[in-house]
Formats: C-alpha cells, sequence, structure tokens
C-alpha cells in the first residue's frame, strides 16, 4: 500500500481494519462478507469524498507523493525499444533529465523528461529532478536531432525547479533555460508536453513550450512552490497552503486560465494508487493529441505555437 | 546652485561622521559602496555612476532613455497598457498602487522607439522601482509588442533589464511570459534583426532565464547582479555562503556569458558602435 498522507488518514483506518476482518474471518472461520461489504462500501463513500474535493495544498502533496510513477515509468511503459540518449557534448550527462528515442504507436519519437527517484538513494542520484544547465542543453540537443530526423517530441515535465546551485550558476542555468524555451518555441516538429507531477517555475517551462499542453489530473504547475511564494510574499514560509490557493497551482485552475489545454484522468486517489491504469490513460491521451499535430503543415504549426503562447495571461481578451 | 554646491560640501567637512547624518532626501545621495556623500545633480550629470569608486547607482526607466536616445526622439508605446490583477487578490491590488505612487510608472517596463546617434531603435527598459521590475503578464505583453515593433519595422532592438524574475502574484501566467518574449525573439532571430541585451542591476530569474540571456551581443554594467538562483536560496540548498562577487556581471563574463561589461560612461558610443558595425546599407 502507497504512504499514506495527512488527508487519507480516514480512509487508510478502514482499509486497516476490512484487512483485519478479513484476516480474523479466514483465521477462524467465520463468514463476516457482509461486515466486510458495509466496511468497504464505506471506504468507498470516504475516498470518493476525501478524493473528489481536494483542496490545492493535497493537489501539491499528490503531485510530489513519493510513490508517484516517475518518467521512467511512463517512458517504459508507453514506449516500445526506447533507447536513451546521454549527454550534452559540452560538459556531462544530466541524470536528472531523461531523453531518447523510442516507438510511439507505430511512430517514431523523441521523449525529453525530468526525473524524480524512486528512493532516497536514486532521487539523489538524479538531484530530486532538479536539473542543471547541461540537462536543459542535453534536451536542446535532443530537440534539434527529432527536428532533423522530423520525429515528434513528447516532454515529461517533473521537477520542483531548476537546481539553485553554484555549478548550476557558474555554467549558466539562465542561458541555459533560455536557450531551451527558443529552441521549443520554433522548433519544425510536433511538440507535447504533459506534467506528470510537478512543474515547478523556469526549470519545468524549459520543456514546457508544446503546441499542447496536457496536464495530468493531479499535478501542479507553478511559478514558484507555495512553500517559496509564501516565504517570499508573507515571510512565512508556514502559509504553504494558502499559498497553493492564491496562486492557483492545480490542472483545474491551468485549464480555466488557458494554460493547460487538456487534463489527463487518473486513477481515483492518484497515479500512484494505479500506475498502470494511469499510464493506460496518459497513452490514450498522447495518441489523440499526436494524431491531431502531425497532420498539421509544418508552418502553420509553429505559427500556431506563437499565438498560443502570445495569448497567454490575455484572460479577458483585454489586449 | 554652485554657491548652494559649496555651501554643502563645507557644512559636510565640519561633521565628524556625514554617513550617519539624516540626508535630506532629494540633495544628497550617498554611495552604497565606498559611502561618499554625491551631490544629486552630480551623480545625474555623470550617468548615475559614483565618481569616486565607480559603483553605478540604478537609473529609473526615463532616466536610462534619456541617457541612451537622441534628445527628444522617444516616442513611447503601449502606454495605455494597465497592469492586470488576474485573480483579484486585494494584497496585489495594494502592491500595484504603492509601485506605481513610488515609481510614477504604470508599469515595470517602458517601451517604445527612437533614435540612438541617428541609429533609430526599438528599446525596452525595466525599472526596478516598480516591485523589483517584476515581470507579469502586462511587461510581458509590452515587451512581447516592442520585439515585434523591431520585427515589423526592421529596426534593431536594445533591452535593458533590471528584475528580481517573474511577478509572482500573477502566478503561472507569470511564468508564461517567459515563454511569450522568447517566442517574439525567436521571429526577431529568424528575421536576421539585431538584439543587444544590457543586464543591469538586478537581472535575475524569470527575466534572466529569458530574453535578457538571449541577445546576439549581452551587455553586462559592471557589479550587476545576474544569475537564475536567488542568492539566499542558494545559500540554504548548498548550506555555505557565497563567495564575494557570485553573480556579479565580472563572475557572469569570466565564465562566457556575457560579451563585454561596459561602464555607463561609455554605454552610448559603445551600443553606437554596434548598431555602425551591423549597418546593412540602411541608414
Ligand atoms: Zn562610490
Amino acid at each position: 500500500m502507497p504512504a499514506t498522507l495527512e488527508f487519507e488518514r480516514p480512509i487508510q483506518e478502514l482499509e486497516t481494519k476490512i484487512e483485519e476482518l478479513r484476516k480474523f474471518s479466514t483465521e477462524k472461520g467465520i463468514n463476516l462478507t457482509n461486515e466486510i461489504a458495509i466496511l468497504e462500501n464505506r471506504a468507498r463513500e470516504v475516498r470518493e469524498s476525501i478524493y473528489g474535493s481536494l483542496n490545492s495544498w493535497q493537489k501539491v502533496l499528490i503531485a510530489r507523493h513519493p510513490e508517484r510513477p516517475n518518467a521512467y515509468y511512463y517512458i517504459k511503459y508507453l514506449f516500445t525499444d526506447f533507447m536513451e540518449l546521454h549527454g550534452d557534448r559540452c560538459f556531462r550527462d544530466d541524470p536528472s533529465v531523461a531523453g531518447g528515442i523510442g516507438r510511439f504507436n507505430g511512430r517514431s519519437v523523441t521523449v525529453i523528461s525530468h526525473v524524480k527517484g524512486k528512493d532516497t538513494k536514486e532521487n539523489l542520484a538524479r538531484n530530486f529532478g532538479m536539473a542543471h544547465p547541461e540537462g536543459y542543453r542535453k534536451a536542446i540537443r535532443l530537440m534539434k536531432q527529432a527536428e532533423k530526423f522530423k520525429r515528434p517530441v513528447i516532454t515529461l515535465i517533473d521537477t520542483p525547479g531548476a537546481y539553485p546551485g553554484m555549478g548550476a550558476e557558474e555554467r549558466g542555468q539562465s542561458e541555459a533555460i533560455a536557450k531551451s524555451i527558443l529552441t521549443m518555441a520554433g522548433l519544425k516538429v510536433p511538440i507535447i508536453s504533459v506534467v506528470i507531477g510537478e512543474g515547478g517555475s523556469g526549470g519545468a517551462l524549459a520543456f514546457g513550450v508544446g503546441d499542447r499542453i496536457l496536464m495530468q489530473e493531479h499535478a501542479v504547475y507553478s511559478v514558484i512552490t507555495p512553500e517559496g511564494y509564501a516565504s517570499i510574499l508573507w515571510k512565512d514560509s508556514s502559509r504553504n497552503r494558502e499559498a497553493a490557493e492564491a496562486m492557483k497551482v492545480t490542472a483545474q485552475d491551468l485549464q480555466k486560465l488557458g494554460v493547460a489545454d487538456q487534463i489527463v484522468s487518473e486513477p481515483l486517489g492518484g497515479a500512484h494508487r494505479k500506475p498502470e491504469v494511469a499510464a493506460d490513460l496518459l497513452g490514450q491521451a498522447l495518441a489523440a493529441n499526436l494524431d491531431e499535430l502531425v497532420g498539421i503543415n509544418t508552418d502553420i504549426l509553429v505559427a500556431n505555437r506563437y499565438e498560443k503562447f502570445r495569448a497567454m495571461g490575455n484572460l479577458a481578451g483585454t489586449y | 546652485m554652485v554657491l548652494e554646491f559649496f555651501r554643502k560640501q563645507k557644512y559636510i567637512a565640519v561633521q565628524p561622521e556625514p554617513v550617519n547624518r539624516d540626508i535630506p532626501e532629494g540633495i544628497w545621495v550617498k554611495c552604497s559602496r565606498c559611502n561618499e556623500i554625491i551631490f544629486n545633480k552630480e551623480l545625474d550629470k555623470n550617468y548615475k555612476v559614483c565618481q569616486k569608486c565607480g559603483f553605478h547607482f540604478r537609473t529609473s526607466a526615463y532616466e536610462r532613455i534619456a541617457m541612451t536616445l537622441d534628445e527628444g526622439t522617444f516616442e513611447e508605446m503601449d502606454t495605455e497598457l494597465l497592469p492586470v490583477n488576474p485573480f483579484k487578490s486585494a494584497e496585489y491590488e495594494e502592491k500595484l498602487k504603492a509601485a506605481r505612487k513610488k515609481s510614477g510608472l504604470s508599469e515595470s517596463v517602458v517601451t517604445g522607439e527612437g533614435t540612438l546617434r541617428g541609429f533609430p531603435v526599438v528599446m525596452v527598459v525595466m525599472d526596478s522601482n516598480y516591485m523589483m521590475a517584476s515581470m507579469g503578464t502586462v511587461a510581458g505583453e509590452k515587451i512581447a509588442r516592442a520585439i515585434e515593433a523591431a520585427v515589423e519595422g526592421h529596426k534593431p532592438l536594445i533591452i535593458f533589464s533590471a528584475s528580481g524574475g517573474a511577478r509572482m502574484q500573477e502566478g503561472i501566467l507569470s511564468l508564461m511570459q517567459m515563454a511569450k518574449t522568447v517566442a517574439a525573439l525567436d521571429k526577431l532571430e529568424k528575421a536576421g534583426q539585431l538584439y543587444i541585451s544590457v543586464m543591469t542591476d538586478p537581472t535575475t530569474g524569470g527575466v534572466s532565464a529569458s530574453f535578457a540571456s538571449l541577445g546576439d551581443i549581452i551587455i553586462a554594467e559592471p557589479g550587476a547582479l545576474i544569475g537564475f538562483a536567488g542568492q539566499r536560496v542558494i545559500e540554504q540548498t548548498i548550506r555555505q555562503k557565497l563567495p564575494e562577487g557570485f553573480q556579479r556581471a565580472e563572475f557572469y563574463k569570466s565564465h562566457g556569458f556575457v560579451d563585454m561589461i561596459v561602464a555607463r560612461t561609455e554605454l552610448n558610443s559603445t551600443l553606437a558602435n554596434i548598431l555602425e558595425l551591423h549597418l546593412r546599407g540602411e541608414k
């Protein structure tokens, strides 16, 4: 069973009770079918009620859930013959970013993603999905390669943000992110960007200039972490819940704001509860969008992408 | 005026610790690097650079325009674009009001066209007096429009960046301005138009990670703070103090991300030289 979040306690308590009853029933040979059914019904209601009305902060917690499927999970599940390609040809291979070529629905595509680790050890190796400039430069290289061979690009976004460290600054974190955005803006192949967990700041946007921006149901995407927002604007990082609400970070918010084009459903309670179901749903959404995009003439595709980002923020059409 | 200047000088001379004294605002200013007390009019004459130590004071957008463009040639664009409050936050409304009062501007960016020693240019200037020149949706819109004006008018573009980064109060929409402005620069790039980026103090966050870092030529002012992450955030992450000069213009140049550092007193002639070298028979 996945690690329980604070607000999931009532669900977990019921699930534990059901488990105990089952065990008791088998061990003692007593028929408890009715009692178990009642509790299961109750658990379903509680699940639907809790997961059906998640607030922004709870969504942040699900998006950051340690067992949430990471990009590798989806890559392995959805892309056949995936071949990872390494390095920025300049400094090193950044393990926070994965990229390569694979087959999706019979079509060759380039996949680029942030990668968070599945456990502490892998997270340390992957720097918790926080890329250095060389990660973005690897991505830029692979985007240009995709353009050369006319392969669509799929980016999977899942990062708390670009890494704020000395080496990152020395090697031009700003320039690397800016170049990645520039490369995507003019890239002559279809791009689909999906936020699969946490979309944090410029580090996320560096992979986010797609013809389509998809967000998984419980993914979040924001200009700064709620903790950062609360600490800078209110000098109180404990007001993270309030900050998450104020900033509008959920997939549902972003769709209303015209940033996310489509929300990809997740299994009840989040992708980590049934990763295969989440991956199937993501695969369906990718396939539908890709089919539409590959038919569009390149010049029109790039012009549409321009108009899409050009209009960002002009909510009321005031200018 | 001259008389007043000497009288004040004398007055200072009799004070043992002039730096601790209350300085009447608007007449004198203390250099934040060398503590020299400088007569405002003198500072303005020297492009707001301390004559004693070379410290570059921050400038307002209109001061910058006056220092850069030929007198009377600046025509401002999009003055009717006023900031929006997308999430209807009362707190943000107050901040906007205070920023307007402090800076005398309606947004953090001033854009327009003019000539620089006779060369027609499109110019964008960010003003740190307005909410640390953070980039919200309207600032992004003004910058994108200015870039498009450069593309359409076949004019070189000069952007003077100064910014603490994205305007957090506008949430994800402010982040998207990075993509919006950079996409516009892609058009300029493909049109073969010149873009000179001038990084002034401070050029950080979402602004440094978008248009500011994409100039054909990137100039930085001496001592300007330039970087992606805030210094406090880096220090908290790596759990150590940052060395002196980290993320300053000189650091950024030595690491290969800035073409040259130009003192403000030389900036106008440097820009004119660059424009001259890029002439393709248009003048
Ligand atoms: Zn000085």
